[in-house]
Order: structure tokens, then sequence, then C-alpha cells
């Protein structure tokens, strides 16, 4: 079985090697795309066993993870788990998530910060901005998960052939996870636990520009 | 007031002008061109016929005549700025698609 862990990294250099390394004595295809850093990243990618694309302009996550996934899928994989560069994941994990795949036959699996393991969340974070994206999420998107943001998953080949990413930018999240419960897909969440290295993360600005995005998709359907 | 008038008029003219240039060096659709002539030649009548707008401001129910052009002013600028938002957004996605295609062209094997 063909699993591909794709990881989006822009200006990563500080942190993707560790990831790299980590990922490196696990039986998976590491797909890195390169989305157009100004740092070391890509030269350091390259010192790894990891297959790598190269973004020529910045197109931002949703745009490198769909460049992730459509390569995967020309390579013949069967699974493809979306991972992060900076090092908020834990490599270990990724078993967890491709599991209830290999042995549900769910077709798309969620990690969530918010089913047991304990992961040190901003405040703002879990008691302002997540709350509010859980109820966006429910209202808008009939999306029940207990993690709005989640960026750790992993996919079935024909879930990830099914769910096109349109969303450029950071609203990716939520579009995924609307088009899994609009397709009807067996989706499960299993507990993750996630590192923050940065404070502050997106912030409410970020969370603003993903409503945007999201409102303007309803819109331009 | 006829002062005003003869300035917008050469203004229009100009602007009219500009958009026959365009379409002769196909910059622009016959459906453009006839959407924007049709603007600036109402932007005619109204500075000329300035009771136009005030009858129909009586028909539609609004009061004044100055009213009516202000509505469908703003009206007709949330449309462009809608249309370029929408042209600016395919554009934003076909970039993307090339960006993709080219990356995925020149993969980095392991």
């Amino acid at each position: 079985m063909k699993i591909f862990v794709v990881i989006p990294a822009y200006n990563e250099e500080q942190r993707i090697g560790q990831v790299l390394k980590e990922l490196s004595v696990l039986p998976y295809q590491v797909v890195v795309v390169d989305d157009a850093s100004t740092d070391n990243t890509y030269n350091i990618v390259c010192s790894y066993k990891v297959d790598v694309l190269r973004h020529r302009v910045n197109r931002d996550q949703g745009a490198a993870l769909a460049s992730g996934n459509a390569y995967a899928l020309s390579q013949g994989a069967d699974i493809i788990v979306h991972f992060d560069a900076d090092g908020q994941f834990l490599a270990k994990e990724i078993v967890d998530i491709i599991k209830p795949i290999i042995s549900e036959g769910c077709d798309i699996v969620f990690g969530s910060r918010f089913l047991g393991k304990k992961s040190n969340l901003p405040f703002f974070k879990e008691k302002i901005i997540f709350p509010l994206a859980r109820i966006f999420n429910k209202v808008f998107l009939g999306v029940s998960l207990s993690d709005p943001q989640s960026g750790f998953r992993a996919m079935t080949r024909a879930t990830a052939q099914k769910i096109v990413i349109e969303q450029d930018g950071k609203a990716h999240c939520s579009e995924i996870m609307a088009k899994a419960y609009e397709y009807k897909l067996k989706i499960k969440e299993v507990p993750i636990r996630v590192i923050y290295h940065n404070e502050f993360g997106q912030g409410m600005s970020g969370a603003l520009k993903i409503l945007k995005d999201l409102l303007f998709s309803k819109i331009l359907k | 007031m006829i002062y005003l008038q003869i300035l917008v008029s050469i203004f229009v003219f100009f602007t009219l002008s500009r958009l026959f240039v365009q379409k002769h060096k196909n910059k622009i659709s016959w459906l453009g061109l006839f959407f924007w002539s049709l603007l600036w030649l109402l932007v005619l009548v109204v500075f000329w016929q300035p009771d136009i707008t005030s009858y129909l401001a009586s028909v539609l129910g609004i009061g004044r005549g100055a009213d009516l052009v202000l509505y469908l002013s703003v009206i007709l600028l949330f449309y462009l700025l809608f249309r370029i938002f929408v042209r600016l957004n395919r554009i934003e996605s076909d970039i993307s698609k090339l960006v993709r295609d080219e990356a995925i062209k020149n993969v980095r094997k392991r």
C-alpha cells in the first residue's frame, strides 16, 4: 500500500529538517511542496530522500496541498496524509490517523486537538476563535467536528480524487471538511497532539481572511 | 449649468472616442462597447435633460432625481467591483493551476 505524506512548506528552514528526519525512519513516501520559499527551505529539503515540488510563485497553503495531492495521485498513492512543515504534528501519530482508513474503511480522517490528548493551545485560539469557528462550520458548512481547523488529516485515493481543493489560502481546512460532509464520506476524528512553537499562529486576521474566502466561494459557486 | 453640461459633454465624447479606439484594437468586446457607450450616453442625457431623472424618480417612488442617480451609481459601482473580484479570482486560480503543472513537471525525485 502506497502511503504518501504531503508537506506544504513556506520559509520553514528552521524546522523542516527535523520534521523530515523524523519521517525518514517511517515507511511513507514523502512529498514536500516548497511554496516559493525565500529562505533555505528548498536546499534543506533536497538533502533528504523525499520528492520535492517547487512552486515558482507563492500560492499559499491550500494550493500547495492541492499540488501535493495531484502529484501523489499521479504516483499511484493509495492514502494521502497532510502534514505540517513546522513540527506542530508528531510523525509517530501518522499511524493513528491512517488506521481508521485501513481497518474501518473510513474515507477521510481528521486529527483533532480536542479529543483527550493535551495540546498547548494559545488561550485566544482555544477560548474565542475555535468556538466561533465551530459555530460557523456547523451553521454555514454543516460540519460538526470537534476541531474546526485541523491540518492533520488522511484520505483515501478516491477521496483525494473527489475532494478537489479550490481554496488556495488557509480556508482549505474548512473546504475539505465541508466537501467531506457534502459527499457523505465516512468520516472519523482521532485525537492528536499539537505542539505550538508560535504563540499567535494565524490569529484573528487570519480567521477573518478564512471567513471572507469561504463566504465569497459560496457567492461565486 | 450650461458650462458644466459642455464640460461633461466634452468628457463623454472623449471617453466614447477612447472606447471606439479600444474596440478597434480588439481590446473590448462588442458587448463591452455597447454597455459602456450606453452608460456614457445616459450620463450625457441626464446632464442635458435632468428632468428625466426627476420623472423616473417619481415613478420609482424616490424623492429627487439626483437621489435616483446616486442610488443607481452606487449599485453600478458595486456590480463592477463584484465583476472585477470574480475576474481576479479566476486569474488567481489559473495562476495556481499553471504553477502546479509546472511544479509537477519539474519534480525533483528522491
